[in-house]
């Protein structure tokens, strides 16, 4: 890199607008969880300030924890979306290979038809998936949400993978062949453990929104056993309106694992992010 | 269609055993269903059996007051809420990208990873969270906006009618902004060093080096950003259906085309769910969707020219 265009003004400048827009981008964050830790008092008397000896309270805390069911929902989220990003990621690598790997008739056709679901959202055929499930006795079933998870994840998955496994050495794959490897083992012993990267940065963009998702468990599955998280969240904040301790309370212990988790793969989803550009 | 032979070749089955799991479930769970939509969009439940009636639901749907009026208001929000993010999200992600990428910026991971956090956080998050700020019961937003000296213009934005809509969108503004301003960094990062050295060596620099050597550069991303932003704007429902319930207050002032079909599928208080008329609107939804990223692949994406490095 050159110093031409390295000056401290301009420096200053950047950090500044940096600074002030992460302050924007955290301040709700910070404020929703510093209060939750406050008593009533101290939420409505002083909320910028943070807790103090006078102040601090756990009432919000033990309100939530005694009323919402929030582990058990906390586990169904789990499971739905370790198993939709499994299967996601599986059946997205086994197409993308065959896809980018082997020529045959029909081949862009089929690539056509599976980035079909890229940019037409799964949201607009609600209305047939519901009745399909209930037809199969799949409502307020967690296997819906998966089934469901999954193919909305796929497209998306199968474009980038097929990208990257097109980058995959043919040398290294057709040495597989002289060896006498089947296709099969080249693709789970060869070929997967090359577009690893890759494969961290779709789990991350396939796992975020079925995290978040609120629309699918609110129509198939709003049972009391297969409620997510999301849901859980929104209902119990539904019925707390006027409990101001407990809202933020929940919503706090709703941040915390996902920025928990965040903070941790934040390096991987960056770099999965950018991965195109720095090589 | 996957496994078909080519001619002196044995049919190769691999090829059938990796696409099929992938085709099935894809074209169970989405492609027939999406086309179900369309399907029972043009049916009517009568005595208790579905009915082939034609267009007359989308007759209804645009003749019949009940449902036209709140259709346009619905697709009117819905316009406004994609204007308002593609005029302030997008900007604010290309300003953010574009400073991050200067060479030699210290934190600049911190600045990345904190920006990028509202993105991870569903939507129940993040509408609750700032209901509660915007909220003139806990008055935080007053108390801060007394700090700058504009305490007079405060008011309880998401309850009025004339403001909702667009505090919502600026919410979801607040969300969505690491989204582009990731692309965007990712495709500053991969312009090669050369062609930011032949600029400087013929002394553009600063601003001027950013709009007339990497801004056309990263025209496609923009591109794609933009119809990324249409199709999840004309997708939305989440964030409105947490701030302002499916009714979309107030007086649906927040109703966009999520809200709409979710009442109209579903019932809400007085109406009763028609899962018809539900199917009429996503086919609308599908027709908005799908002629925008038509109009991006025909048009845009054709005109925008990309450079191989």
């Amino acid at each position: 890199m050159s110093t031409a265009t390295h000056s401290l003004p301009r420096t200053i400048g950047a950090h500044a607008v940096l600074l002030t827009y992460t302050a924007i981008a955290l301040f709700p964050v910070i404020l929703v969880i510093l209060n939750s830790f406050k008593s009533r008092a101290g939420i409505f008397g002083a909320p910028l300030t943070p807790p103090t000896p006078k102040t601090f309270d756990l009432i919000g805390y033990t309100t939530v924890i005694g009323q919402g069911d929030f582990i058990h929902y906390f586990q169904n989220s789990l499971v739905v979306t370790v198993a939709s990003l499994f299967f996601v990621l599986l059946f997205g690598a086994m197409a993308a290979f065959a896809l980018s790997e082997y020529r045959f008739r029909g081949n862009t056709m089929m690539g056509l038809y599976l980035a079909l679901g890229i940019m037409i959202p799964i949201r607009l055929g609600t209305v047939a998936i519901l009745q399909l499930m209930v037809a199969t006795g799949l409502v307020n079933t967690l296997t819906a949400l998966i089934l469901v998870y999954t193919a909305q994840g796929l497209p998306l998955a199968i474009f980038i993978l097929s990208e990257f496994m097109k980058q995959v050495s043919d040398d290294l794959k057709n040495a597989g062949r002289i060896d006498g490897l089947s296709e099969y083992t080249i693709f789970f012993r060869l070929v997967l453990p090359l577009v690893r990267p890759s494969m961290a940065t779709v789990a991350v963009f396939t796992m975020i929104p079925i995290w978040n998702d609120l629309w699918f468990p609110l129509i198939l599955a709003p049972s009391e056993e297969t409620k997510t998280v999301t849901l859980g969240a929104q209902l119990f904040l539904g019925q707390f309106v006027t409990n101001w301790n407990a809202i933020l309370a929940a919503l706090s212990l709703a941040i915390l694992p996902v920025l928990i988790l965040y903070v941790i793969f934040s390096r991987q989803l960056i770099r999965g992010i950018t991965s195109g550009a720095v090589k | 269609m996957a496994a078909e032979p080519r001619p002196k070749r044995p049919i190769r089955w691999h090829i059938a055993v990796f696409l099929a799991p992938a085709v099935l479930v894809y074209t169970a769970i989405m492609i027939l269903p999406l086309a179900g939509t369309l399907q029972l969009s043009l049916f009517r439940n009568i005595e208790q059996s579905q009915v082939f009636v034609g267009l007359s639901n989308f007759r209804m749907l645009f003749g019949d007051p009940n449902w036209s009026v709140n259709f346009w208001n619905a697709l009117r929000n819905n316009v406004w809420f994609f204007i308002i993010h593609m005029l302030v999200q997008n900007p604010i992600g290309v300003l953010l990208a574009a400073l991050l990428s200067s060479p030699r910026l210290r934190f600049a991971a911190f600045y990345r990873t904190a920006i990028f956090v509202p993105t991870i956080l569903s939507f129940v998050i993040v509408g609750f969270a700032w209901k509660l700020i915007l909220s003139p019961i806990w008055g935080v937003a007053p108390h801060l906006m007394d700090f700058v000296g504009l305490k007079s213009f405060f008011t309880p934005w998401l309850g009025k009618e004339q403001y909702a809509l667009t505090a919502l969108s600026l919410v979801s503004v607040w969300q969505f902004v690491g989204i582009p301003m990731m692309l965007i960094y990712a495709a500053l990062l991969s312009i090669p060093d050369e062609v930011i050295e032949a600029a400087e060596c013929d002394g553009v620099t600063g601003m001027a080096q950013f709009w007339k050597i990497k801004l056309p550069l990263i025209l496609p991303s923009i591109g794609i950003i933009s119809i990324l932003t249409f199709v999840g704007n004309f997708n939305a429902f989440d964030l409105i259906y947490t701030a302002q319930g499916a009714l979309a207050g107030p007086n649906y002032s927040t109703d966009i085309l999520g809200t709409f079909l979710y009442r109209a599928f579903f019932g809400f208080q007085l109406q009763v769910g028609d899962p018809n008329m539900g199917a009429a609107i996503a086919t609308m939804m599908f027709l908005i969707i799908l002629g925008g990223v038509c109009v991006y692949l025909f048009l845009v994406q054709t005109r925008l020219r990309r450079y191989q490095f």
